[in-house]
């Protein structure tokens, strides 16, 4: 057997020797870590990209860090002055504010000699002096206003959107997959296949006629035409009630004994003893309703309405991409996710692992 | 922490009239109907979602598809037949778009199966690799493993900005090319590199998903085979090729039918990355059935009725094709 047969194969294996460091361990840590820069690599440079300048973003090949060049406040002077070091016609260097640039020529002041007479030099005769600073303006500015991208409009949307729906999904949902796991009433099984039997069939497929039914209600433009037609899940209803049929029927009865009317078990036995299932499908719900975009784009086409994604979308979208800006808006998008995945990280990648799992 | 008292302070006594008042209000109804009668009260509301923004739209699709046009109450819309499904599929020659009279549908069709074969095997082989690698005894196991699902969370314009960003001309790949004595690339405005990224990019959004479900896979193979496997005196690859691979087959075949779905009605993390260009190089069948409807200036909601039908027709047979296959493979 060859050497390189050996290695595949060794990777391929589902064990480690445990005997010290191998091939295959090399292999796979190789791979892992190449993997790791490829999936968190382009995540990391727009997070640091977004606290450029949008001076600085415009610098090839691109800085690692943020950097700015240094601002002086000079006497005599109402602004901040941009700080050089001046290669001076004698070999020696000198870090001076600039006052003027007048074409290739620049007015030089020294700040620490401010009524001195200036210095003349050519441009190319001084480089920027540079720290690292981190541009919050770029996250700033969004807030108080830029023109056609009223972010704090598009968050409010969104955050509204992701909250009602999720609510109004867990609440149908659970009530629907109750009477389907709990009751015997005629047509019981035919409603449940009907419901899953859509679970392969995307919005995408009937575009035209909900967004028909949308326009009669009068929901164009309005947030209620976005959080409605995706409310009623195939999938909630497929994990919720998979998981109510665990709940056993004598639970029930013992309510309907003492006394308890339907709805009481509904809300007061089943509900709380659902809680797993409702986190899992609350936790999905916060994700489509967050990221959703082709619905959104279709029912909502005034700036008003926008959510974060259309929003973000549109702004990306113009001539001269603001990337100062879109950088630090999008930074801000994934950021509610990104700590919703923090948090609940070992319950999100076990609770998709365990399913197939004992 | 406040302020959720402060919330739940105010929604509670809120919320309990609610509920109160429903339950006297179903107490009534359930001492007319029955007990389980009150099963069609709590299907009812889902229900009625359900029937109004699925099902009767489906129905209303087919009407649309045979009906022209642009106004979109079909009162006003004249019937026109199969004249929608005539100019779809009015081709000369079927294997070249150009001489097809919806050359654009046709060249989404075209994309479209390049793009899913391309990305549904590229993210079978990767998850695989993936959940192999995770499966390993290895330090930071929980930690690698975030690391391939953390993009799956991502919005797909989150994705395709930070993409975008990575791959503009000015951007850090064309440093790190050049870096290493190679020629800046318009990435995206390429027409051979345009697929490449398009399918790259949305691998990298989705690859962490199927990763885990192989990895669970992967995780519910009882360790007695292979310790049975090594008295028998397998190596590592005979391990994997006949204890590993014939019980990790059905997995397999769940991401196989999930992705290629998914494949099929890819959309957002495309139209944001590069608007279906160059040209029409990237332009997949969702973004015709949504520039025809709803983008273009004149809309035809017929046409993108009928093209949407199409995928109907495509995606209902990927899942009969599923359930025929699921069922033989777990007869064997």
């Amino acid at each position: 057997m060859s050497a390189e047969r050996i290695s595949v194969s060794q990777f391929l294996s589902l064990r480690s020797g445990g005997k010290g460091i191998n091939t295959s361990d090399v292999l796979t840590y190789l791979y892992l870590t190449v993997g790791t820069i490829l999936m968190f690599g382009p995540v990391l440079w727009l997070f640091a990209s977004s606290f450029k300048t949008q001076a600085g973003l415009l610098k090839y090949p691109p800085p690692l860090l943020p950097y700015q060049q240094v601002q002086v406040e000079v006497e005599g002077y109402d602004d901040p002055l941009p700080l050089f070091n001046v290669t001076m016609e004698d070999g020696s260097a000198r870090e001076l504010a600039q006052a003027r640039r007048v074409g290739i020529e620049a007015q030089m002041v020294d700040p620490a000699d401010p009524g001195a007479e200036r210095i003349k030099v050519n441009i190319s005769q001084r480089e920027p002096v540079e720290e690292v600073k981190l541009a919050w303006e770029n996250y700033l500015d969004p807030l108080i206003e830029i023109d056609y991208f009223d972010f704090i409009t598009y968050l409010k949307n969104s955050v509204l959107v992701t909250t009602v729906a999720t609510a109004i999904t867990l609440v149908i949902n659970s009530m629907a997959a109750f009477a389907l796991s709990k009751y015997r009433f005629k047509g019981r099984d035919a409603i449940f296949v009907l419901f899953i039997s859509t679970l392969m069939i995307p919005i995408t497929v009937i575009l035209v006629p909900v967004f028909l039914v949308i326009t009669s209600i009068g929901w164009k433009n309005n947030l209620w035409g976005v959080i409605i037609p995706g409310a009623a899940t195939p999938t909630g209803i497929f994990l919720l009630r998979q998981y109510m049929l665990t709940i056993p029927d004598e639970l029930l009865d013992a309510a309907r004994i003492d006394g308890g009317s339907e709805w009481h078990i509904y809300w007061r036995i089943i509900l709380p003893l659902a809680r797993p299932a409702l986190a899992v499908l609350a936790i999905f719900s916060v994700m489509w309703r967050w990221n959703d975009f082709l619905w959104p784009l279709i029912v909502l086409s005034q700036n008003d309405y926008f959510t974060l994604q259309v929003g973000l979308n549109a702004f990306q979208g113009e001539l001269q991409i603001q990337w100062h800006y879109v950088l630090a808006m999008t930074v801000v998008t994934l950021l509610p996710i990104t700590l919703v995945f923090a948090f609940l990280q070992r319950f999100i990648t076990t609770g998709i692992a365990t399913t197939g799992m004992k | 922490m406040r302020l959720i008292d402060i919330l739940d302070r105010i929604t509670r006594p809120l919320l309990l009239l609610l509920v109160m008042s429903v339950d006297r209000i179903l107490t009534l109804i359930q001492g007319r109907v029955g007990i389980d009668k009150m099963g069609y009260f709590f299907v009812l509301p889902n229900l009625l979602i359900f029937g109004i923004f699925v099902l009767f739209p489906m129905l209303l699709n087919l009407y649309y598809a045979m009906t022209g046009g642009t106004k979109l109450f079909p009162a006003d819309r004249p019937f026109v037949g199969l004249d929608n499904f005539a100019t779809l599929f009015d081709c000369d020659d079927f294997l070249s778009p150009n001489s097809c009279q919806e050359d654009l549908f046709w060249r989404g069709i075209f994309n479209t199966i390049q793009f899913v074969v391309l990305q549904v095997s590229a993210i079978v082989l990767f998850s695989l690799l993936t959940a192999l690698a995770l499966n390993r005894r290895i330090i930071a196991r929980g930690f690698f493993r975030s690391v391939f699902f953390y993009p799956v969370l991502l919005s797909p314009v989150v994705v395709a900005l930070i993409w975008k960003w990575v791959l503009q001309y000015e951007g850090v790949l064309n440093a790190i090319v050049e870096l290493f004595g190679g020629e800046s690339m318009r990435w995206l405005l390429d027409t051979n590199w345009a697929m490449f990224w398009v399918v790259f990019v949305s691998v990298w959004a989705l690859m962490g998903f199927y990763t885990l479900i192989l990895l669970a896979g992967l995780q519910s193979i009882p360790p007695e085979l292979y310790e049975a496997s090594s008295i028998d005196g397998a190596n590592t690859w005979q391990d994997f090729r006949f204890v590993t691979m014939p019980l990790l087959m059905p997995t397999m075949f769940v991401v196989l039918v999930l992705s290629l779905i998914r494949a099929v009605q890819m959309f957002d993390h495309i139209f944001v990355l590069t608007g279906g260009g160059p040209g029409t190089r990237t332009q997949l069948m969702v973004q015709y059935i949504y520039t025809t409807g709803f983008s273009n200036q004149i809309q035809l909601f017929g046409l993108s009725a009928a093209a949407s039908m199409v995928l109907g027709v495509s995606l209902l047979i990927l899942t009969l094709l599923q359930l025929r296959l699921g069922n033989q493979s777990s007869l064997a």
